[in-house]
Order: C-alpha cells, then structure tokens, then sequence
C-alpha cells in the first residue's frame, strides 16, 4: 500500500527554492540590484520576438477553417432512420421525453392507419437543452442521437427544432451516407460477434 | 510678419495634423498585428486584405457612435477633456523637426513647424499640459475607477516629469541649447558624435520616462484596463474617446521622434540617407513600445514613484553633477 501512496513516481521532482525575503534595508537593496541587473526583462523581449519571427500562427480562421470535432460530440439531435426501409426508427416510446433532465422534448403518439404508434408531434426546444447526451443513451432503438452541426444561431433564443428538420433526409438513405452516432448510446463495436441467441427453451 | 511664412506655416501645420491624424490610425493597426504576431494570432484580418481597412471600420464606427454624456458628470469639463489630450499631444509636434530641410521647386522647406529657441521645454511643457486630458476628465467623470484613474494620472506624473526634466538637463549642458535642430546639428558628424555615448545614463532615463510619459506598458497604470475598467475613458464613447486615442498614439510617435534627435542623431547631416535613418529610428522606438506591451507586466503605481523618487531622480541627479564636473 505505501508504495501507492508514495505519488514521487519521478527523480525529476524538486521543491523550489524560494529565497527568504531581506528584512535590512542593506538585503532590499542587494535584492533590488540582483533584479535589475539579471536581465530578465531583456529574456521577456526576446522570447516574444523570436515567437514573432518563427510566425508560427495558431488561429483557426473560423468561419473559413474549422476544428474537426469527435464523432462523439454532442451538438443538435438528429433522427436516424432504418438503413432496410429508410423508415424512421423512433418507435414513440417516450423514453427521450422521460428522461430529460430539462424538459426540452415533448412528443405525442397516435395510433395510425395499420394500428402501429406513431409520432405525430416531437419538438427539442434547443433554447432548454443542455446537450448531455441521456436522450441519445436511453433510446432503445438509436433513434435519436447527436449530430456534429453545432452553428445553431439563429433570431429567436427558443429555437424549437421538430421532427421533420432532425428526420435524416430520403436523399442521404438513397445515398447510404446516414452516419451513425459512435457516442451516448451507441452499439460497441463488434456487437454483432458477442449476441446471442435468446434462450426461449425455459 | 509677411504672407508667405504664415501660409507656409498653415500648410505645414495641417500636412502635420493630417499626417499623424493618420499615422495614430495605421499605429492601432500595427499595434494590433504586431502584439497578435508575438502572441501567436493573426490580429485582424477579415475587413479589407490582411485587415488593412480596420483602420477605417474603426473610423466609422467611432465617428457614428452616440456621444454619450452620462448624467452627473460636469458636461464642459466632461466634453473639453479629450480635446486637450489631442490637442496638446499635436501642439507638441510644433518643435519638432520631423525631415532635414529640402528644397522643392526651388523653394527651401524646413519641415519644422516653429523652430523655436526653447523646442525641446516647450515639448516637455506641452506634453505636460495634456496631462490635464486624462485628470479632468477623469475627475469629471462621477465614476470611481476614472477617479482613481485621475489620482493615479497625477501622482505618476509628478514623478516622471522629474526624471524627464533631470535627465535631459545634462545633455542640454553639453549641447548649450534647447533647439532640436541644434541638438541634430551637434551630433551632425556622425555615429561617433551621438549623445547616446556620452550621456547613456540620460538616455536610459529619458526612455524609461518617455514610458510613463506615454502611458505605455510598463506604465500603463493610469488607464489599465484589468484593474480600472479603461480608467479616465471608461465614460466617453465615440469620438471623444477617439480623440484620447488619438492623442496617445500622437504622443507616442512624437516621442518616438524625439529620442533619436536628442540623443542618437536625428537626422544627422541632413542627407536623403540620414532623413531615412531618423524615420528607421522613429519606427524603432515605435516597435518598442508595442514591443514591451507584449513582453512586460504593469507595474502598481506606488512601485512606479517608488522607481522614479528613489532610484531614477538620484541616479538623474548623479548624472548631471558628473557631466558638470566633466563639462568645467
């Protein structure tokens, strides 16, 4: 256990030493010439300088340039939709709706033609969501997950986003290039080597 | 007096106005681009290429800006405070041979507004006046952070106008004259002759007043924004508080000519070359004041008079009592 608890992993870890401060007037005036005469000043110029003439710039021009962010971020919600059928995945449970902290997402089911549920209104109010991810985590069915789109200014603070405007467009599915969510929520890879059947012989 | 002086002297007082008008302009933008280089940035970039008509966004918006006058401040002092930093920061110009003298189209033009027998006190004492600026309008304000602003703008300024004034006693003694173009005349024969070999002391003295002077970096205590908001400014909006910007940087450029002429050269022989080599020196002191704002910490207002009763005045004071003794 002690040596856990000795955290000085490193031969390279020192105490400072910190002078004690003069308390003559014949010690301030030492301190004070040592200060003035070690140049320190001059070391502060030319570390500037030499940055200056290296122009080794770190802006990010944004609107031009962008950071490429992780697929894990947790930007504006999106709907995915069945890569089969290109029908969408939310099933109306109501989980998302449950679950959130904020209260942002409403949603109301009805029961349609074929007797099948489904969501007839579903709006995030983006002005109260805090993107934390627990809609995406609990949603059975990967339905609703985090996009990486995350210029969402606009006019109006409440910004409500409904269900057509997440919905992934027909266009996309046609192409195959829905992108699925590798954060809250989603399936670890090689998910499909480790299921197994379910033992219905009880 | 006949017509041609006087309209000579009008000509040259407005090409001096809108020069350096437009001087502290493009000095904001250099003063952006070069503090953003040493810090790793771009500065400005999007208005104009690379940024060059920040200068004129700015313009615009301070010119169409509300001029804003708060409620329980003492309006004419209020308003009037920002034109005497401008002002008196372009009067001191008046003394200052700015080019050697040149003739175009036959006609001898001294670029100097007045050379005036006492040059270099009247820029002392007109740079002094534009401490007013600052201190009225500071206490005008009804603001406490100007306030304090206006108290720390007058306890700094006693302090270095002192050390200005001993530290330019001893080259005057060697020079026997207060004229600027004296001053150049006396060191005209070349790098050897620069007062800066003989007077070292003086110039390091000068330069670190010309700091507070200025309010520059290491001095920028009377208007520091991360302790008192923008101090004297933190009321004016719009060109009023253009106008204290433009007197800062006017300042600053003006006490970048000042430096080389007394003490490293100025212009020299009064050749193309030597007019060059004083705009080369004004630029560099120019830089060094940017310069420092990217290295140097402030420092507290009681460690700057600490710095200017107690170490520099004395060594000002050595300073003249040994080019005394040397001098007789």
């Amino acid at each position: 256990m002690e040596q856990f608890n000795n955290r000085n992993v490193s031969n390279e870890y020192f105490l400072v030493d910190i002078e004690d401060y003069p308390t003559d007037g014949w010690g301030k005036f030492k301190r004070v010439v040592k200060r003035t005469f070690r140049a320190e000043l001059f070391v502060g110029l030319w570390v500037v300088l030499r940055e200056m003439v290296k122009f080794d710039i770190h802006t990010v021009s944004y609107p031009e340039e962008k950071m490429p962010i992780g697929p894990r971020y947790r930007a504006v919600h999106e709907m995915k939709r069945l890569w089969e059928s290109d029908a969408e995945r939310c099933i109306g449970c109501g989980l998302c709706e449950k679950i959130c902290i904020s209260n942002c997402i409403r949603m109301d089911t009805k029961i349609d033609a074929e007797s099948r549920k489904e969501v007839s209104e579903y709006t995030i109010n983006l002005g109260r969501c805090i993107y934390c991810g627990y809609c995406a985590e609990v949603c059975p069915e990967l339905a609703i997950t985090h996009g990486g789109e995350y210029e969402n200014a606009s006019d109006q603070r409440e910004h409500f986003i409904d269900f057509k405007t997440m919905l992934t467009p027909l266009e996309t599915m046609k192409a195959g290039t829905q992108l699925e969510f590798e954060g809250f929520g989603a399936i670890t890879p090689h998910e499909d080597e480790r299921v197994k059947k379910t033992p219905l012989a009880y | 007096m006949e017509t041609a002086y006087l309209i000579e002297t009008i000509i040259k007082i407005v090409v001096v106005l809108l020069v350096f008008s437009a001087l502290a302009g493009i000095g904001t933008y250099f003063e952006r681009k070069v503090l953003a280089f040493m810090q790793r940035r771009l500065g400005p970039m999007n208005v104009g290429p690379y940024g060059l008509l920040q200068v004129a966004a700015d313009g615009v918006k301070l010119f169409t800006k509300e001029d804003v006058i708060p409620q329980n401040v003492v309006a004419p002092i209020f308003k009037i405070a920002p034109v005497i930093t401008a002002a008196t920061a372009f009067m001191a110009a008046a003394a200052i041979p700015f080019l050697p003298q040149f003739t175009i189209f036959g006609y001898t033009v001294h670029p100097i507004v007045a050379d005036i027998n006492i040059g270099i006190l009247y820029i002392l004492g007109v740079m002094g006046v534009g401490l007013y600026g600052p201190l009225l309008g500071g206490m005008a304000s009804a603001n406490k952070f100007s306030l304090i602003s206006a108290a720390r703008g007058a306890a700094v300024f006693i302090s270095y106008e002192v050390v200005t004034g001993l530290s330019i006693l001893a080259p005057i003694m060697m020079v026997g004259s207060l004229s600027l173009i004296d001053f150049n005349n006396y060191q005209a024969g070349g790098i050897g002759d620069w007062i800066i070999w003989t007077q070292p002391v003086a110039f390091v003295l000068f330069w670190i007043a010309a700091f507070a002077e200025t309010g520059r970096t290491p001095f920028h205590l009377i208007a520091n924004d991360h302790e008192i908001i923008d101090g004297f400014g933190t009321e004016y909006s719009g060109m009023r508080w253009g106008l204290f910007f433009i007197g800062e940087y006017a300042n600053m450029f003006f006490m970048s000519f000042v430096i080389p002429l007394l003490f490293l050269g100025g212009f020299g022989d009064g050749s193309l070359l030597g007019a060059l080599g004083l705009l080369g020196k004004m630029a560099f002191f120019f830089f060094f004041f940017l310069w420092t704002r990217a290295a140097w910490p402030d420092v507290r207002p009681d460690q700057l008079m600490w710095l200017c009763w107690k170490v520099l005045m004395p060594i000002a004071v050595l300073n003249i009592l040994v080019t005394a003794i040397v001098l007789m």
